[in-house]
């Protein structure tokens, strides 16, 4: 059998290679890639058995910032959730809250006012660009280096991402623990002038991301990312991938849109897909999304609705919700991908609590991807796919 | 003066400049980037934070020396100063005005590429002694690039050879204040060969975008991972070095050396230096890297046969004319 046959069966990496049996040009090297590495995106570690400079068999292993978020959340109150799941997905802890409150509002049967249904979808695209703008310059890192061209891109990148944060800042009063969703709406109302903020820091970044892309379409950016780590809708739906990662793969598919929540009902949301399956393709996903999602943001804006931001009473102090029993599962789009919450009522502080709280996470799933899609790829590539794939580690340990 | 007492004497002051521009070079390089990265760059230490480069020699010498225990400790040891040592020993025939170099030798070009091809080894050796898959691997690339750069960069600087009958570099720049910039006359083979020799130049100087021995991003720090303290600190001067020098030789081959209007040569040649520096720079912080195999495919399927091409056509020049 051809060493080549060996590597990858059909179309993807074989993640059960039998090394054993496997015949190397020369001896086999075994790298420890992680989880102390500057681009596995924080403590991820990925075992490489590397025949000269091509990947074999890639083995992840997670688990290095483990937490035990869920079983924590066992023993806190539904409000006090909120704040602890911010930590998960660290690159965007609005869409963290978002996803807990819609679980605990679809058990207990909350309805949240209108009001605070725009300004949820509003806070969740604002953190979409914030999330992929960190992404476009961690990725263009790992592709050029801490001490080139990648940095310059990671700089601007961060810059305008800081002025979504004062936005958040100025809304809050936090730059990361936000708490500002609860049972039931928002805690914090829109204050004076911050509209006319975020639609003139939606218009900057949208052409500041022309110059971004201005930056990275060249040759040697196509060399890194086109047919590099090829994920097709067949391995990709088999895996469970979700987010820009399968749209990039070619299958439709956005919550947002295909089961709204929020105020997503009430607007026309276009899905940028790509069909390649490659990192190019997660990139311009990616980017086109960011464009989108600014689109939202001003429609939003514009149309945000008079009235309250809570179902209740203004939030001044956490309330209580209490739910005996039942079950419920909410599943919304976070710019990573499908993050899943369930939570089974009834557990303890006199039902304050839930007895089971689960997080489905979109990250979990990426790396997961990784043993199909780097064999057969050099060294260089493994952060290239990687950075693609986007995977955060808060959120896959949890 | 006695031609052993002329050396010394020049090679001490010629260390000293040397060692001082680069310093500051390196201050440059760090505001430069920082305004391009619309930050600031070092502000701190000194006006302008121009004092940054002693605060980092300092820095850099009180930091703890650790060698890796299962290290091959003599030749984890001798490559930092050896990456110098090559870097800077070049710097002997650079021709920086009439009269002012340390040596003139006959065979000035031919020197000069045998010690920057030297220069891979240290790279190697450090890979090797470090005893770290990472640096192995690096160290790995780093002979792979070098030996394959090699070629196109050896041809390229051939055709300043073929186009000026001389292999000295004192002798080509004074053909070039006769003649006209090898550059621009006779048209053609000398642009063509500067182009050539910039790409390899870039890669045997393991700069972005060729700069895979090292890639940060996949590999830590390649050969000089394990290196901590002035020894990571040589690794990096011999580096900022063979930029200076190379942006010096590309002047001296292609762009007229002392050359120049109104001002002394030496300003002339300091200021093409400094020009090759800052577009090295340039390119540095705004590119991303190449990947090995990709880098390799470059090397042996356009700049080794167009190279080639390029001596013919310098040859044809020489023989016939300008084509």
């Amino acid at each position: 059998m051809a060493v080549s046959d060996h590597i990858r069966s059909g179309r993807w990496g074989d993640p059960y290679l039998d090394l054993s049996r496997y015949e190397a040009d020369a001896d086999l090297l075994e790298l420890n890639m992680g989880p102390q590495h500057p681009s596995t995106h924080g403590v991820l570690r990925v075992v490489l058995h590397l025949d000269g400079e091509t990947i074999v068999k890639a083995v992840p292993h997670v688990g290095y910032l483990h937490r035990g978020v869920e079983k924590l959340c066992e023993k806190l109150t539904y409000v006090q959730i909120t704040p602890i799941v911010d930590k998960n997905d660290y690159v965007a802890p609005m869409t963290n809250e978002q996803a807990v409150n819609l679980a605990v509002e679809a058990l207990a049967g909350i309805e949240v006012p209108r009001r605070a249904r725009y300004l949820r979808t509003i806070l969740a695209e604002l953190q979409r660009v914030a999330s992929h703008l960190l992404w476009l310059g961690t990725f263009a890192i790992d592709l050029g280096g801490a001490l080139g061209g990648g940095t310059s891109l990671f700089m601007y990148c961060f810059r305008e991402r800081e002025l979504i944060m004062d936005l958040f800042e100025e809304l809050t009063g936090s730059r990361f623990h936000y708490n500002t969703h609860t049972p039931g709406g928002n805690r914090h109302d829109v204050p004076e002038g911050w509209g006319a903020k975020v639609k003139q820091v939606m218009r900057l970044i949208e052409g500041r991301l022309d110059e971004y892309t201005a930056v990275l379409d060249h040759p040697i950016f196509e060399a890194r990312t086109k047919d590099i780590g090829v994920i097709d809708a067949e391995l990709a739906l088999g895996l469970g991938l979700s987010g820009p990662i399968l749209r990039a793969s070619g299958v439709d598919h956005d919550l947002r849109r295909d089961a709204p929540y929020h105020a997503y009902d009430e607007i026309e949301l276009n899905v940028p897909v790509a069909a390649e399956g490659d990192c190019h393709a997660r990139y311009r996903v990616r980017l086109a999304e960011m464009r989108e999602s600014i689109r939202v943001v001003l429609a939003m804006m514009d149309g945000l609705p008079e009235g309250p931001i809570n179902g209740g009473r203004a939030i001044k102090t956490p309330v209580q919700v209490k739910i005996k029993s039942g079950q419920a599962y909410v599943a919304l789009e976070t710019p990573r991908g499908e993050l899943g919450t369930y939570v089974i009522g009834g557990g303890d502080n006199r039902h304050a609590s839930p007895y089971r709280f689960k997080i489905r996470s979109p990250s979990l799933h990426a790396v997961s991807a990784l043993p199909w899609v780097l064999p057969g790829h050099q060294v260089s590539d493994v952060v290239a796919i990687l950075g693609s794939l986007d995977p955060i580690l808060g959120e896959v340990d949890r | 003066m006695s031609p052993w007492l002329h050396g010394l004497l020049y090679g001490v002051v010629l260390l000293a400049v040397l060692m001082t521009l680069v310093a500051w070079a390196t201050w440059f390089e760090r505001k430069f980037a920082g305004r391009m990265q619309s930050r600031l760059g070092p502000t701190i230490v000194g006006k302008f934070g121009l004092l940054q480069p002693i605060a980092d020699a300092l820095k850099l010498l009180q930091k703890e020396d650790i060698v890796p225990a299962r290290a091959d400790k003599v030749l984890f040891n001798l490559a930092p100063p050896l990456t110098l040592f090559f870097a800077l020993a070049v710097a002997a025939v650079v021709p920086f005005s009439p009269g002012l170099l340390a040596s003139d030798m006959d065979v000035g070009v031919l020197y000069l590429l045998a010690l920057s091809g030297l220069t891979v080894f240290p790279i190697w050796i450090a890979g090797w002694a470090s005893n770290n898959k990472y640096a192995l691997l690096g160290g790995m690339r780093a002979v792979a690039q070098g030996i394959s750069y090699e070629i196109p960069l050896l041809m390229a600087a051939a055709v300043p050879i073929v186009l000026t009958g001389t292999m000295s570099l004192g002798g080509i720049v004074e053909f070039q204040v006769q003649h006209g910039w090898l550059i621009w006359w006779p048209p053609g083979p000398g642009l063509a060969a500067f182009a050539l020799f910039l790409v390899a130049a870039l890669a045997e100087g393991n700069r972005i975008p060729f700069d895979i021995p090292e890639a940060e991003s996949e590999l830590v720090s390649g050969p000089s991972t394990e290196y901590t303290g002035i020894k990571f600190g040589l690794f990096y001067l011999g580096e900022y070095v063979h930029t200076m020098i190379s942006g010096a030789v590309m002047s001296a081959l292609f762009f007229g050396g002392w050359d120049g209007p109104f001002a002394p040569g030496l300003h002339w040649m300091v200021l093409k230096t400094l020009f090759f520096f800052v577009a090295l720079l340039w390119l540095r912080w705004s590119l991303v890297r190449y990947r090995p195999d990709q880098l390799m495919a470059i090397c042996w399927k356009y700049l080794v046969p167009g190279s080639l091409a390029v001596l013919l056509w310098a040859a044809v020049t020489v023989v016939g004319g300008p084509v």
